[in-house]
């Protein structure tokens, strides 16, 4: 294994209760920091680590922090988001589940170098017994005083709570979180104005993912320009990727940012390649909502260069022949899986959980999922792929909040990749009928 | 504060998004399905006003990177702005029209919003003659929510311009947005009645045929009616209205909307139901209808159609 920052003492004796916790070094930050340091400090020292947000869209998190409206006496919020729903995506969980005392130490030192009084995590509702988890570790922290008023007798007080979604992919959305916290409908915000402006009730807000904020722990115990120096590039630190699939060792890993693609997939102490031997056909690096790669493209950059894990690497070549990082949800699909179901599949995903706002959304979901449904069960005509591409390219960029580009990313880039899947299924309607049946390319299907 | 759009260029004050200055300048006015000056909070949601930002401002002159809601978007000093000089922009909307259409029962013929309707307008100018739509289209079972409004929840298009106006103009709010998605209607809570003083604004705000007037429910096709300004002393509106007749009968009461399908006033439910005699009202003048509605086509008092100048250079294949 590499660095590990954040699973580091995963296993090691009741590492979920506080006082396991501290013997492992926890809570190390808090006298670091708190009163210590400036809350300008702090936020300097994750710029210089560079750790980009872990929610998705990579977002530089120090820079996030200083964008947060200070000219206002209105109190400000840190928003954890905890509402992990991407398919493919579980990797906050682990992290809560087993060291839920990582995130409260993030926590507290992101809350007092943001000025938050009071914070929140918000959770998805389908994960009620990690919140249970959470809520038990807060207490814990309660007691030994950091929480509440005066932590550690540095001045500094703050509240944090656990708050439950009630079961919706867009809550994740950080607006959408926002409205969900304040009681109403879970329906994303307009921007502008951002949340670092006007947030939650209106207030100066920054929403972070889990691991994003778990990674500051690391970066305030060795200092930023330590953590800068493991990754590569402008991707540095390590990254949890919960790797799923045909692959045999399906599970989370942490990795460092840059760690070839190859490797991570084929290597034992990752996912230990593809299951029963089997050649793989294709892999969503990031959770459902980003393009899917070919294995013509998966382990090489469109300039020959070995493609790595990273933000960068991951995208070069934009999505021609990229794809993206995103939340880490790493899916495997071997030679065996078909592209045109697993398309539905997430057609079908997105179709549910639309809000139902905007129309290109709300109406676009709907027709990718009923028209992916009748190509994958033998109805389909030719023109529908061309149907497909006109409705994707409807929805994209002409939402409110980017679900609708998540929405239409995956059958772009199935149709860009596996065209002669689609082919094939409309052209053959009477063998895609039957359940196993999927695409070869060294069959001779002239003859059908 | 400069604004440029469609190469036209006008002084706006800081603060106007781009779809007032376009307004102001009342050519290639982009369409807005959900956008309602009067609501707070409206619009966003339709998609129909996209429009390209090429220049983002003076200070600033980088593109934005995604089509904008106008409606939404406030200009910056030296903006420039495309509308229908955009391909891009058209084709967006042809998209979004497309969406808007796909599930909407186009039961034209037997609804009274036919002729006033937004979504006829906007089908009209960048609709396919054809649907490509091949699946049974959502069917929503109809509620009742009182005795002068009728609600048909198949023709709504979620722009949320009734929830505003429940929210905005009436002290209690008794519907909302039930469900999620494609799924997502408009309801009341446990099918309760809307009943409140000014309930009957979310007639006048629906830009389709989701929420009609009973009370005027199949008499007339509105072509047939002929708008009339009147007003009575209210004392719980303005009581500016039009009364649309048909003979000496008063079909209807509404509020009286202007160039942008926008009600002036919103008036009140006893104004609105309840007044159908000529008695009722001190009568002022004949309506000007200046959209391009076919109501327009009746009269010659009424403004011609302003028909896109940049539209009608489009090639006529599709
Ligand atoms: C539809 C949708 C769902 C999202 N779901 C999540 C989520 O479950 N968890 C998360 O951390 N970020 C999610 N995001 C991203 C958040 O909006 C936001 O960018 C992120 O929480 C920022 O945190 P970061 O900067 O630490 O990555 C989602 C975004 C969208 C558009
Ligand atoms: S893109 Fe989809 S999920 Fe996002 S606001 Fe629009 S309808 Fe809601
Ligand atoms: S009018 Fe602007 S989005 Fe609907």
């Amino acid at each position: 294994m590499g660095v590990q920052l954040l699973l580091e003492h995963l296993n090691k004796p009741e590492i979920n209760t506080i006082d396991g916790y501290i013997k492992q070094g926890g809570y190390r930050t808090l006298d670091k920091v708190l009163g210590k340091m400036t809350p300008d400090e702090v936020t300097e020292e994750v710029k210089t680590a560079g750790l980009r947000g872990r929610g998705g869209a990579g977002f530089p998190t120090g820079m996030k922090w200083s964008f947060l409206d200070k000219s206002t006496d209105k109190p400000r919020y840190l928003l954890c988001n905890a509402d992990e729903s991407e398919p493919g995506t579980f990797k906050d969980r682990l992290l809560m589940e087993k060291i839920p005392h990582l995130l409260i130490e993030g926590m507290i030192v992101s809350s007092y170098a943001l000025g938050c009084r009071t914070s929140y995590i918000y959770i998805r509702g389908e994960y009620m017994f990690i919140l249970r988890i959470l809520e038990k570790a807060i207490k814990e922290a309660y007691a030994k005083g950091f929480l509440g008023e005066n932590i550690k007798g540095s001045g500094y007080s703050l509240d944090l709570y656990v708050h439950p979604g009630a079961g919706a992919y867009i809550c994740g959305e950080e607006t959408a979180l926002i409205e969900s916290l304040e009681g109403k409908r879970g329906n994303p915000r307009i921007k502008p104005p951002f949340p670092a402006v006007s947030g939650l009730w209106g207030c100066p807000t920054i929403v972070n993912n889990v691991e994003s904020i778990a990674a500051v722990v690391p970066i305030l115990n060795m200092g930023g320009s330590e953590y800068a120096k493991i990754g590569i590039g402008r991707s540095t630190g390590t990254k949890l990727i919960s790797a799923s699939g045909n692959i045999n060792k399906p599970g989370v890993y942490e990795i460092e940012l840059g760690l070839p693609v190859e490797e991570f997939i084929y290597s034992d102490e990752y996912c230990g390649g593809i299951k029963g031997g089997l050649d793989i056909k294709a892999c969503v690096p990031g959770g459902s909502s980003v393009p899917i790669l070919p294995k013509s493209l998966l382990f090489k950059e469109s300039n020959g260069n070995p493609r790595l894990m990273s933000y960068e690497s991951l995208s070069e070549g934009g999505f021609e022949t990229g794809s993206m990082l995103g939340s880490g949800g790493f899916i495997v699909y071997d030679e065996k899986q078909c592209i045109v179901k697993n398309t539905w599949t997430f057609a079908r995903f997105y179709h549910h959980e639309s809000c139902g706002q905007c129309s290109p959304c709300r109406e676009g979901t709907i027709w990718l999922d009923k028209v992916l449904y009748n190509i994958e069960h033998g109805l389909g005509k030719e023109s529908d792929i061309d149907l497909l591409w006109d409705i994707q390219h409807g929805i994209e960029g002409n939402t409110i909040c980017p679900l609708g580009d998540a929405a239409a990313w995956p059958v772009a880039a199935a149709i860009r990749h596996f065209r002669h899947e689609f082919e094939y299924h409309v052209k053959y309607p009477h063998r895609v009928k039957d359940d196993d049946h999927v695409y070869q390319p060294e069959m001779n299907y002239t003859t059908a | 504060m400069k604004v440029t759009i469609d190469d036209i260029s006008i002084d706006v004050p800081p603060g106007t998004t781009i779809l007032e200055a376009a307004r102001m300048i009342g050519e290639n006015v982009p369409p807005t399905m959900c956008y309602y000056s009067k609501l707070e909070g409206s619009g966003g949601k339709c998609r129909s006003c996209l429009v390209k930002v090429t220049k983002g401002s003076e200070k600033d002159p980088r593109p934005m990177p995604k089509l904008v809601a106008s409606c939404r978007t406030n200009v910056m000093d030296g903006m420039e702005v495309k509308n229908t000089t955009s391909p891009e922009v058209l084709q967006a909307r042809k998209s979004v029209t497309e969406f808007l259409l796909i599930n909407h029962p186009i039961d034209c013929p037997v609804c009274d919003q036919a002729g006033e309707c937004d979504l006829q307008d906007l089908s009209y100018e960048h609709g396919l003659s054809k649907s490509r739509y091949d699946f049974k289209k959502r069917i929503f079972d109809l509620i009742d929510i009182g005795e002068n409004i009728q609600m048909h929840m198949t023709r709504c298009i979620m722009c949320y311009r009734c929830v505003m106006v429940a929210d905005q103009l009436t002290p209690e709010r008794v519907h909302g947005v039930l469900n999620r998605g494609e799924a997502s209607e408009i309801s009341t809570y446990i099918q309760k009645a809307i009943d409140n003083e000014f309930s009957g604004n979310m007639i006048d705000v629906c830009p389709v045929g989701a929420l009609t007037d009973k009370t005027f429910r199949f008499k007339s096709r509105v072509w047939f009616t002929k708008p009339v300004y009147a007003h009575r002393d209210c004392k719980t509106c303005s009581g500016k209205v039009t009364l649309w007749y048909q003979g000496a009968e008063v079909l209807r009461v509404t509020g009286r909307k202007n160039k942008w399908h926008e009600v002036e006033e919103f008036i009140c439910n006893d104004c609105r139901f309840h007044k159908k005699n000529t008695e009722d009202w001190v009568i002022e003048s004949a309506a000007t209808i200046s959209r391009h509605s076919v109501i327009s086509q009746n009269l010659n008092v009424y403004e011609k159609p302003v028909i896109h100048k940049k539209l009608q250079e489009k090639p006529k294949s599709e």
